[in-house]
């Protein structure tokens, strides 16, 4: 008798979330598609937004998320494979820098947005640019990536690294061979929820990359990315809503898509690779 | 310690002897003196001294704790990875004084090569796993590269049994054949001495018989150094046996020398105690 109740108690629970999603976003699906269109995708906005559509600020975002990712991956994990391969357990540095990784990982965005205006737009003299709003958004999604890459890096079978020594093969073959592609499936986790913080991220950009909603013409402009758009449009621009709603759609269609490519990705690497049983 | 007037008996020399010559030589290969290894100020392993005999089976018995491992690590550097291992002492090999820093440990560990208690295939294909350290070690052309790869197959006789799933994963593979895997990639290289840490310990009774054999199979062509926790393999494969003990949670080289005269005749109490199953 308890054990029904606890079972219909626990479907009910998981039914209530699935369902408070699923209306999410079916509102989201029902109130986007109607401002939903192709020229909605390839014209400028009009208006402050409530006409015309989005491609420059589709354009500044895959740009802002592409100077990130640059900027963070070859950093990540080089970082990562420093904490997991070259720190020796316990050993003091190493667990200082884990220690700040996990307390970056939970600052507010607006805190890295502050950041990045005083050090990349002012000291480094980027200024409000598509650049400036990129790393400071490599500086945002850095600690969970570094940090989900060195689980990965870590748990990796230790035999094969004894393995891989005493056939004479290098530190780096190791890892690059064996290692790597091992924490692969980590590594794009790690990846995937950094691009999903850093697609979604407002507070961190307005400081940084700015506003200005036309078509950026090199890294150094200033570019209004998705996510402030639909700030924007649902809170200072009236009549905005139904284009908020059809950017939203896009956004999430967008995050959708690139978790969906480097999920493929890491396959295809690790298929050609490593061959998993 | 050694008694060298001592014949090898005939059950010893002969074996299924395929390739190289019937009977290890009695030429050192390995020259350790006072080789002592401790990790952080804790010393595991008090100066050992002990040839290794070149193509000869030399087995390490001993209670576990008692530093083998350690010792075969010294002897291929891998103690050089570990943070806090000291090793001190000299072994020579090859010409060359193996512990001297400057020593290229990347070309030592392919003319020593080491195989562990556990399987541990890359989890890459059967053929990846042949290839990968021939290629980090320059060998780059195709046809080289298959026809080492069907060569050391054919030596650990798994050719037959994966010639048709070269390219499926290693892990696929049952913990015996995992195993004659690890050894073909050891043998790859062409090295000139294996290291062997309780290769059988982690395999069922058949297919530690069949990896057994192949060690057997392995004598003469290459010097060999197994530990093994199994005293009736030891008597059946070695040529050379050596007994380690712990005083004083130190380990210590108690005796050394002809297998089988170690095993009916031992010298030291503390051996005869060991191999009569008294203690440990
Ligand atoms: N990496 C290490 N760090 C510290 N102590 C170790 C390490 N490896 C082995 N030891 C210690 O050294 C001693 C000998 O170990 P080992 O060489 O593995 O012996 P065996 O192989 O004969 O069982 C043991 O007491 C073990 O606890
Ligand atoms: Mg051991």
């Amino acid at each position: 008798m308890a054990d029904r109740a606890f079972t219909l108690a626990i479907w009910g629970a998981a039914a209530l979330v699935a369902s408070a999603f699923l209306w999410l976003l079916g509102d989201l699906v029902w109130h986007g598609m109607a401002h939903l269109s192709w020229s909605f995708l390839v014209s400028a906005p009009v208006s402050a937004g409530r006409e015309g559509g989005i491609a420059p600020i589709l354009v500044s975002t895959l740009l802002i998320l592409a100077v990130a990712l640059a900027a963070a991956i070859p950093l990540g994990l080089g970082a990562a494979v420093w904490l997991a391969e070259y720190t020796r357990r316990g050993d003091a540095l190493g667990q200082g820098v884990r220690l700040s990784l996990d307390v970056l990982a939970g600052v507010p965005s607006i805190v890295f947005g502050l950041f990045g205006n005083a050090f990349f737009s002012v000291f480094l003299g980027l200024g409000f640019s598509i650049l400036s709003g990129g790393l400071t958004l490599a500086c945002m999604i850095l600690p969970i990536f570094i940090r989900t890459s060195e689980a990965g890096i870590s748990a990796v079978n230790d035999a094969w690294r004894h393995g891989a020594h005493a056939l004479g093969m290098t530190r780096a073959a190791a890892l690059w061979h064996i290692l790597l592609p091992s924490a692969a499936p980590a590594i794009a986790a790690g990846l995937m929820l950094g691009i999903g913080r850093a697609t979604a991220e407002t507070a961190a950009l307005i400081f940084t990359s700015g506003y200005v909603d036309r078509m950026p013409e090199s890294l150094s402009d200033s570019g209004r990315a998705l996510a402030v758009h639909i700030y924007e449009l649902s809170m200072n621009v009236t009549g905005g809503d139904s284009a908020a709603y059809a950017s939203a759609l896009v956004l999430i269609v967008l995050i959708v898509a690139i978790n969906a490519g480097a999920l493929t990705l890491s396959d295809r690497w690790l298929a050609r690779r490593i061959t998993l049983s | 310690m050694t008694n060298p007037e001592y014949e090898l008996p005939a059950t010893y020399t002969v074996g299924e002897v395929e390739a190289g010559p019937p009977c290890c030589e009695p030429v050192p290969h390995l020259s350790i003196a006072n080789l002592s290894v401790a990790y952080g100020s804790t010393l595991v392993l008090d100066k050992v001294s002990l040839d290794i005999y070149q193509g000869c089976i030399t087995a390490l018995i001993g209670p576990s704790g008692c530093g083998k491992t350690s010792f075969l690590s010294a002897l291929n550097r891998l103690t050089d990875l570990i943070p806090g291992a000291q090793v001190s002492g000299r072994i020579q090999f090859e010409n060359s004084e193996l512990l001297d820093p400057q020593l290229d440990v990347l070309a030592l560990r392919r003319r020593i090569g080491m195989i562990f208690q556990k399987p541990n295939p890359f989890p890459l294909s059967i053929r990846r796993n042949l290839e990968l350290p021939l290629r980090e070690h320059g060998v780059r052309r195709r046809k080289v590269l298959e026809e080492r790869i069907e060569t050391v197959l054919r030596d650990v006789g798994l050719w037959d049994e994966v010639r048709d799933r070269l390219d499926k994963p290693a892990l696929a593979l049952s913990g015996g054949q995992q195993q004659r895997l690890c050894i073909a990639r050891a043998l790859v290289l062409e090295p000139s001495v294996l290291l062997m840490d309780e290769p059988c310990s982690a395999l069922d009774p058949i297919a530690s018989g069949v990896v057994e054999e192949l060690i057997q199979r392995l004598r003469g062509r290459y010097t060999v150094v197994i530990v093994t926790h199994n005293l009736s393999q030891a008597r059946r494969i070695a040529n050379y046996a050596a007994f380690f003990w712990m005083q004083e949670s130190v380990g210590k080289l108690i005796e050394f020398g002809h297998c089988q005269p170690l095993f009916e005749a031992p010298v030291d109490p503390l051996t005869l105690a060991y191999v009569s199953g008294l203690r440990g």
